[in-house]
């Protein structure tokens, strides 16, 4: 009976699956075009899979090897089961192999069965905790039905009762895996997620390399969208990304602002935009909400605006864009470019950038930098200091840009400790001054793409009128800004920050340093500089060679917890339950450290706003400026009469 | 304008659609960078504008229609803007006055002083008396808007108001007591359209005529600090502006009023 049973459930399963398949494509080709290599996408597929998907899981072993046993085995049970029970080539050889396979696929199972007894916060629940128990029951069944294909039990074997059993076995493993993967059901990650790793909108991610540079927006074109309003605004491939999510919750777990009670969960953003591409509420979601904010009130469909239906406008707004999340993310979706091209809407069009959003961006336009300061003011933290100007050297190996740090009494302390740094080492470098602008970093996360592309246009002007060999920049904002997000407008440059720069510096020997004395220090790593450009190495060997041995917190490196300074936050401005720095100064209190080192303006401030009694917070240039060794007292330098400067 | 959600609703127990509201814009100008902007005030009487009159609001500007600056005002949701267009060193006043005059409008809100120009604030007066309108200086809020009279809220300073009832048509200035502009954004700047006209060209003899310097600053009077503990400090800054030193003048001929008024100001080291 199993016989003339198991071929007709298989190809019944199968089909719905295809036909699920093609409403849920039918749902991503709703979203906007976008330029992807289709066939070399599908080819490339596996590689990414099996390679940087991996990479990715393997930072938790146990699922890792619990994922690798149960979709393996899966896979090629599904494989096996088609040929062996569906085509009935009843083999020996292929009896064995399916049986081995449904081996493996239930004890991985089993595994995925036992982290799912007491699952962590950050777990969805729902239809999520019912699949153990299908991959049990799919890979059960196939196994039992499967022996006596390979001749270990005799054909009929245990009579009706028994085939009864297993064949309601193999039904509920089929739905699951074939008909849910294509339907909305857990398994849907397996069937969406494969296609999003072919057609990822940043294929450069995958093969180790790094793109986290945000898209430019067409300006020019009055018939292309000013950000997403719909879900319908995505490209196609987003919203494909979206329906890969297999809600592990890793996201949530590294977000700072749901950390920090803030209205913002990753996973139920990817989730809502979920609903928004399929229509329908947000009730079935069975995981954490947004903090203080009820499930099952929001929802949408493609053709309605997300903001104000699906989502709530201060959900967008808690985002730093420390890209934890995207980090995390073993499906790797970028939920990132998805908060920012839905600000830009809001700012856009709507007009809707809250708190101090506008008045910053006004300040931007009419005066080149957030705070709204004389622009002929950006020079006055270096008065003294005789530094050399692009527009008087033209040509230099070293355009050292300041940043709007300039205007900051805290961070001016930094830029000379670096400017400091630089003349011990005897390097010809000469500043901006006037000309330099904003690097259009605020503007951009805030949404307003607009005065982002005014003000990147503007200085790739200015930059454009000297020669030099590269950018060094204390700001890691300025630097990811430059490095990855001006190339779209043909600016292209050799970009540093400061740290890696004088780690080159030390290496070339051009620096003569003692030690750092005193205090215990641990290092605080900026999300722009680590996550976003990768540089974890630089600053810690700068560190170690003044002496310092480093002592590290527990989300350090690519695991560092952002300051809250990020993507206009302190703009913004979202309340919360508590503030992301005095979180992050709870993690240095945890080593024991007395002075942190940072390499970011941003993270200098958030940290230093927290009470007092707390750890003394120092730039990594102010540390190498202490530990100088003055060779000889220099000679006076005879006071140069300039031009008073003008401002424009 | 039902546009925008994060805006409050004007509460105005009337047809938006029968009120006719016209704004004054001006260019303005960043008050450290000097770079052309949308005037804060003139921002803020278009922002009431919109809360009365929603989409029925026309906005007004005498210049150029050039000044990439206008957009700004588009940019919180305009339609149009109406440009009467002429040069920098024409006298605004003419062509404004003719243009009110003719277009049936109830209110004209202007800000009380533009940032660039001569920024006299002479404007709305001069422009109020050529129609013969009343004129509501420092308008905050309009409460009712019908039978031909309104119902106004003036600010006076330190948060006072006084409520006005003023007949139809009238001209009101806002200053910062007047509900905050909103936000202007890109796409609608970049939609909106000019509707330019060409009106006859008065030059302004007096602007042309005359140069511009910097602003002195006022002469300000010393503040001694006499508190001796912080209660004393802070009854100093919160308190009334006391008139302890002044008198009232009742009754008193123009001869003795002058005497009075120079005798302070000698005093005062203001005149000597």
């Amino acid at each position: 009976m199993l016989n003339t049973l198991l071929p007709i459930l298989l190809f019944t399963a199968l089909g719905l699956a295809i036909l699920g398949a093609l409403r849920r494509v039918a749902m991503w080709r709703n979203g906007r075009a976008s330029k992807v290599d289709l066939l070399g996408g599908l080819l490339a597929m596996p590689k990414r899979y099996m390679v940087d998907l991996h990479h990715v899981v393997a930072r938790d072993k146990y699922i890792a090897n619990t994922h690798v046993a149960t979709a393996g085995g899966a896979a090629a049970s599904i494989v096996l089961a088609i040929l062996v029970h569906g085509l009935g080539l009843h083999n020996r050889i292929l009896g064995y192999a399916l049986l081995l396979m449904s081996a493996v696929m239930f004890v991985g199972a089993i595994f995925v069965y036992m982290r799912r007894r007491s699952p962590p916060s950050r777990l969805s629940k729902g239809p999520w905790m019912r699949l153990p128990k299908s991959l049990l029951a799919f890979s059960g069944s196939f196994f039992l039905v499967t022996l006596p294909v390979a001749g270990i039990l005799p054909e009929n074997f245990g009579g009706w009762l028994f085939a009864i059993i297993l064949g309601i076995g193999v039904l509920w493993g089929v739905s699951e895996l074939f008909f849910g993967m294509t339907w909305g059901g857990p398994m849907k990650h397996a069937f969406a997620g494969a296609l999003h790793l072919a057609w990822h909108r940043r294929a450069e991610r995958f093969g180790g390399g790094r793109s986290t540079g945000l898209k430019p927006l067409d300006l020019a074109d009055p018939t292309a969208p000013l950000g997403v309003e719909k879900p319908k605004d995505f490209t196609w491939n987003q919203l494909l990304g979206f329906d890969a999510c297999v809600q592990c919750g890793k996201c949530e777990a590294a977000c700072p602002a749901f950390a920090a009670g803030q209205p913002l969960n990753p996973k139920k953003l990817i989730q809502d935009m979920v609903v928004g591409l399929a229509g329908g509420t947000d009730a079935n979601f069975a995981g954490s909400p947004y903090p203080g904010k009820a499930v099952g009130e929001h929802g949408g469909n493609p053709h309605q605006p997300i903001v104000n239906g699906l989502v709530d406008a201060e959900t967008l707004w808690s985002c730093t864009t420390c890209r934890a999340c995207v980090e995390e993310c073993p499906m790797m979706i970028e939920h990132v470019d998805a908060i920012v091209d839905m600000r830009r809407h809001l700012t856009l069009e709507k007009g809707a950038t809250p708190n101090k959003g506008a008045e910053v961006l006004e300040n931007l336009i009419a005066t080149d930098n957030p705070g709204g300061f004389a622009p002929g003011g950006r020079m006055n933290w270096a008065a003294d200091l005789n530094l050399n100007l692009m527009s008087e050297k033209k040509t230099v190996d070293v355009l050292f840009w300041v940043g709007d740090g300039a205007f900051d009494m805290r961070n001016q302390r930094t830029l000379r400790a670096f400017v400091k740094v630089l003349k011990a080492a005897k390097v010809d470098f000469a500043v901006l001054g006037l000309e330099e602008r904003d690097s259009g970093d605020v503007a951009r996360r805030l949404g307003d793409e607009a005065t982002f592309q005014m003000l990147a246009k503007r200085n790739i002007q200015t930059l454009s009128k000297y020669s030099f060999k590269r950018i060094v920049t204390c700001d890691p904002h300025s630097f990811h800004v430059l490095k990855n997000e001006y190339g779209a407008f043909d600016g292209n440059y050799l970009v540093q920050h400061h740290s890696t720069y004088m780690a080159e510096l030390i290496g070339d020997d051009a620096l003569n340093l003692g030690q750092h004395k005193g205090s215990s220090v641990t290092y605080h790593d900026p999300c722009y500089l680590g996550r976003y450009n990768g540089e974890y190495q630089a600053p810690r060997y700068v560190l170690t060679t003044l002496g310092i041995e480093v002592k590290e917190m527990q989300r350090s490196g690519f695991r560092s917890r952002c300051c809250g300074g990020g993507g206009g936050a302190p703009i913004t401005d979202i309340p919360g339950k508590q503030r992301i720095p005095d979180m992050r100064m709870e993690d240095i209190r945890e080593t024991g450290a007395e002075l942190v080192a940072v390499g970011c303006p941003q993270c200098t401030a958030m940290l230093e706003g927290v009470v007092e009694p707390r750890p003394v917070i120092k730039d990594i240039a102010e540390l190498v400026a202490d530990a100088l060794l003055e060779d000889a007292a220099p000679a006076k330098p005879v006071p140069v009469k300039r031009e008073p400067a003008e401002a424009h | 304008m039902g546009r925008n959600a994060m805006q409050p609703d004007n509460k105005l127990p009337v047809d938006k659609s029968a009120l006719h509201v016209i704004s004054l814009v001006s260019i303005g100008a960043h008050p450290t960078s000097g770079r052309p902007r949308r005037a804060e005030q003139d921002a803020r009487a278009v922002e009431l504008g919109l809360q009365i009159a929603g989409d029925n609001l026309h906005v007004l500007h005498a210049g150029s229609a050039e000044e990439p600056a206008l957009r700004a005002y588009l940019g919180m949701g305009l339609k149009e803007l109406h440009v009467l267009e002429q040069p920098k060193d024409a006298d605004a006043l003419p062509g404004l006055a003719d243009y009110i005059r003719e277009s049936g409008v109830q209110l004209v809100l202007a800000g009380t002083q533009a940032e660039t120009g001569e920024g006299s604030g002479m404007l709305p007066y001069l422009l109020a008396e050529k129609l013969g309108w009343p004129l509501v200086v420092g308008m905050a809020e309009v409460e009712s808007m019908n039978n031909g009279t309104a119902q106004v809220l003036q600010a006076l300073p330190r948060g006072q108001r006084r409520r006005l009832k003023v007949r139809l048509p009238f001209l009101a200035t806002v200053d910062n007591a007047a509900p905050k502009p909103r936000q202007s954004a890109f796409g609608p700047a970049q939609r909106g359209t000019l509707d330019v006209e060409q009106i006859e060209v008065v030059i302004d003899e007096l602007f042309t005529a005359a140069e511009l310097t910097p602003a002195k600053p006022r002469p300000k009077r010393l503040k001694v600090i006499k508190a001796k503990s912080g209660a004393d400090r802070m009854k100093a800054a919160t308190a009334k502006a006391s008139g302890g030193g002044g008198q009232v003048l009742k009754g008193v001929t123009a001869q003795e009023g002058a005497a009075a008024i120079l005798k302070l100001l000698v005093e005062e080291g203001v005149v000597r």
